[in-house]
């Protein structure tokens, strides 16, 4: 891992260019069903609304068998969806182990959010590490390290099936984020049902509210 | 979003989109009226929006047994003046090239269109292999779009072009251009009205058998034709703006000649490392746009050919420089500037071209070792079959039933197919020893009972039996070949996202549709030994494989349940774990390993929120720890 990086990255970071303010990078990492392409279609359209150039790259098929999935967005003047190694502004996780599968795409400047909740794989030659390790090893090498159990979040909210939007409220807590909360708001209305909206709001708060404080 | 809103959004309207979506947004705009396609993955979803939208859009759509059904389906109506879109997966290309080929030669009187989607690093395919040789090898255009919004373009022009010069029009797609989702900007829609009382148009084909039956006196004369369409295509090529040169720099020593998705990863690396370099961008990449591209060429000491899968337009690059006796130097993957397998990224790219430019900088970041101890200690996690997923019954129960009739692994060849039972390569199963393509299990079983001495198992889903396992079934039948014969019949098109196939009664715009047994086909080929099987009872699955395995001809076992991610099936209650009663001797970890069991800190853990109730591992725990569920 680690192989490679542009050669200027304060550059490529600031290069949307035209709307460098307004570049942002999101790797989302996770277990297929978790809900991961939800959360990122929710804020790229959001970013559409707010009227940014916005990519994304999801994956489909096989690899959503209960194997590892993950979208990459990036907002600013981007051709392409795949984010470079080391160029990920926030590292949004869904699961522990898959956190440490997404650190390709960190620098030092790195947000990285994650859910504390493992899910164990079934099998697998390894043993599940201990998610305390984790913790400690992400925080002795990156700066910001911003575990949160948002499965108990979703469960207070209503349902462990709304883990996705307590992870899309804390992305909104990221005072480098570029898009506000109530269009991520606007956007999830547009695209989940409305019976499960309140939930919803109540999830996306207590996400923001466990990075805010 | 709403899907609806493809059909009903109006031009300047913006939709964040799935490059798949986009695809169905410009086929609606450009009128279509039949479409069909075999479902494959990264294409699927066009089949699985059409399949939703095709009454409100005026299309006639259907999911046709195999792609080459889908390609004559669009071909005739084609034919019959109505424009036609036909999508697949790049290795649908194969089985649909018979018909594919000779279409380039009888030619279309509609638009026709045919969206083929590549599969570069394999995220779900069996090989790379690159749809431009299609192109190459029939002789049509083919367009690449690298980005949402050009899809949605791309297409929409594809049928205008087809049109305009009576030839079949290829889109290629790639994994990364249709999984990816951007802002599309809608545009105008063609109307297609229907004129009669279905939704859909109707044609009218008009007999010319000089131009559609190409018996060889006939053929001869289209393969003119062809030629000559080409070579006014290729005028077109030099000058359309889908060919179109983005500018960085005066400096002109260096440049790129890049398509497709690889075109993105190419712009940004020109563009955020100030690398001074004019890039072609090729969007109507065949007929190769030769003056356009000599032009390019003519300022250039050296030029980098940045695209993904095959070398193509790196060697028709290579053929102008030659033809035109030019002095450039070209980069890319004959040279082992970049790789010849697997997709690219902007990583990739940069590495490539910084071979000759040397312009990164070494700025590794550092890490503690137990960071890197800990990233090379993390557990995999593979795509699994789900919990509740009926072929884990059954590779439990053929497994046992081979163990009980004293056989070793090693005497028992597993011939898979395409589907989610590709899985049971993964042990505990290791179910899947060959396998070559849609169908293949059924021939790869006549060959190795006449190559060997070893039993035989094949595994069919049941729409690959419909795609493409009936012909060789009839082989295996009327060749006297001797071996056990399993469709996995799951109701459902199940690893693509589960559409209809021709074994449900509904098809694929949601109507009522004959069902055709699985059971009276393999009775018609004239199987003397079919059974279908539950596979949740394992005593069932055991006794029926044994007693296959006996037998010395064509046994074909029909292994029936419904896939546990169709919606609306009647919820069962997860099983009970009683830990009191577990002896820890790891059977339900071991030899079943469904995802909703799992072994943590030595104990044995049920995950109820997983479990599906199929109350399998019931049957496999001897100890009464894992009891059924109640309501």
């Amino acid at each position: 891992m680690y192989v490679f990086k542009f050669a200027d990255m304060e550059r490529y970071r600031q290069a949307g260019s035209e709307k460098m303010d307004n570049h942002y990078n999101i790797y989302i990492c996770g277990v297929g069903g978790q809900g991961i392409i939800k959360t990122s279609t929710i804020i790229g359209e959001a970013a559409m609304n707010q009227g940014l150039d916005v990519v994304m790259s999801e994956i489909h098929g096989m690899s959503q068998r209960g194997g590892s999935v993950s979208t990459e967005l990036k907002i600013g003047g981007y051709n392409s969806s795949i984010i470079p190694n080391e160029g990920a502004d926030m590292l949004l996780s869904f699961e522990p182990i898959e956190t440490i599968r997404g650190l390709d795409k960190v620098n030092s400047e790195t947000k990285i959010v994650f859910n504390t909740h493992p899910i164990v794989p079934s099998s697998s030659d390894k043993a599940y590490p201990s998610v305390d390790a984790i913790t400690k090893t992400l925080k002795e090498n990156f700066k910001h390290v911003l575990p949160i159990d948002g499965t108990q979040l979703a469960i207070e909210a209503g349902s462990v099936l709304a883990l996705n939007m307590v992870l899309l409220g804390a992305v909104t807590a990221d005072d480098n984020f570029p898009l506000s909360k109530e269009s991520v708001i606007e956007a999830m209305k547009n695209n989940l049902k409305p019976k499960f909206h309140e939930m919803n709001l109540k999830a996306i708060e207590s996400g923001y509210k466990s990075i805010k404080g | 979003m709403n899907l609806k809103e493809l059909v009903t959004g109006v031009q300047g309207e913006k939709q964040f989109l799935l490059g798949n979506e986009a695809a169905v947004r410009g086929v609606i705009e450009a009128g279509v009226s039949i479409a069909a396609t075999y479902p494959g993955t990264p294409s699927s979803e066009i089949g699985n929006v059409l399949s939703v939208l095709a009454k409100d859009a005026n299309i006639y759509f259907e999911f046709s047994t195999n792609e080459k059904v889908a390609m004559e389906v669009a071909a005739t109506a084609a034919a019959s003046g109505l424009r036609s879109f036909t999508f697949m997966k790049h290795v649908g290309m194969n089985v649909a090239s018979d018909s594919f080929m000779t279409t380039a030669y009888s030619g279309v009187r509609g638009g026709m269109v045919i969206l083929s989607a590549d599969d570069p690093s394999l995220f779900s395919s069996q090989n790379e292999q690159d749809t431009r040789n299609y192109a190459r090898l029939a002789n049509v255009p083919v367009l690449e779009p690298s980005n949402c919004q050009e899809v949605k373009d791309m297409v929409k022009y594809a049928f205008d072009l087809s049109e305009q010069f009576g030839i079949p029009v290829i889109v290629r797609t790639t994994t990364r251009v249709s999984h990816m989702r951007g802002v599309v900007e809608f545009g105008d829609v063609k109307d297609n009205s229907s004129n009669n009382e279905n939704h859909w148009k109707r044609g009218h084909f008009d007999k010319d058998p000089s131009k559609f039956v190409p018996v060889p006196a006939f053929a001869g004369e289209m393969h003119v034709r062809l030629w000559d369409k080409m070579h006014k295509i290729e005028e077109i090529t030099n000058k359309s703006d889908l060919n179109k040169e983005i500018s960085f720099d005066d400096d002109k020593k260096y440049g790129v000649i890049s398509s497709s998705s690889a075109y993105n990863y190419a712009h940004d690396v020109v563009k955020f490392n100030d690398l001074n370099m004019d890039i072609l961008k090729l969007g109507f990449s065949y007929p190769f746009p030769k003056e356009k591209v000599a032009e390019f060429l003519s300022d250039l000491d050296e030029v980098f050919v940045v695209e993904e899968v095959d070398p193509i337009a790196e060697r028709d690059t290579l053929a102008i420089i030659g033809e035109k006796n030019l002095n450039v130097v070209v980069h890319g993957k004959l040279d082992g500037t970049f790789p010849l397998y697997h997709e690219f990224n902007s990583d990739v790219v940069a590495d490539g071209i910084n071979k000759i430019l040397n312009f990164k900088q070494d700025t590794s970041l550092a890490y503690s070792s137990s960071l890197e101890e800990l990233s090379a200690e993390i557990p995999s996690r593979a795509p699994v079959l789900c919990a509740g997923c009926p072929h884990r019954a059954m590779y439990y129960g053929i497994n046992k039933a081979i163990e009980e009739l004293g056989l070793k692994t090693s005497d028992v060849i597993f011939a898979s197919d395409i589907g989610c039972y590709t899985l049971g390569i993964n042990p505990p199963y290791n179910a899947a020893d060959y396998l070559l393509s849609m169908g293949s299990s059924v021939g790869d079983g006549c060959g190795f009972s006449v190559s060997t001495d070893q039993k035989v198992a094949s595994f069919i889903g049941d729409s690959t039996f419909f795609h493409s396992g009936i012909s060789p079934l009839i082989n295996a039948v009327h060749n006297k070949h001797n071996f056990v014969l399993t469709v996995l019949d799951n109701r459902i098109t199940a690893m693509t996202g589960g559409q209809p196939n021709p074994g449900i009664p509904i098809d694929g715009m949601g109507d009522e549709a004959p069902e055709i047994s699985v059971r009276k086909l393999a009775l018609a080929c004239g199987c003397d030994y079919v059974r279908v099987i539950n596979p949740f009872n394992l005593e069932q699955v055991i006794k029926t494989y044994k007693e296959a395995f006996e037998r010395d001809d064509t046994a074909v076992i029909i292994s029936k349940a419904p896939c546990t991610l169709i919606k609306g099936l009647a919820k069962k209650p997860p099983v009970t774990f009683i830990e009191s009663n577990c002896n820890n001797c790891d059977k339900c970890v071991s030899e079943l390993a469904c995802p909703a069991i799992s072994k943590i800190n030595g104990k044995i853990t049920l995950d109820a929120s997983q479990c599906d109730g199929c109350n399998v591992c019931i049957q496999v725990c001897r100890y009464g720890a894992l009891q059924a569920g109640r309501e």
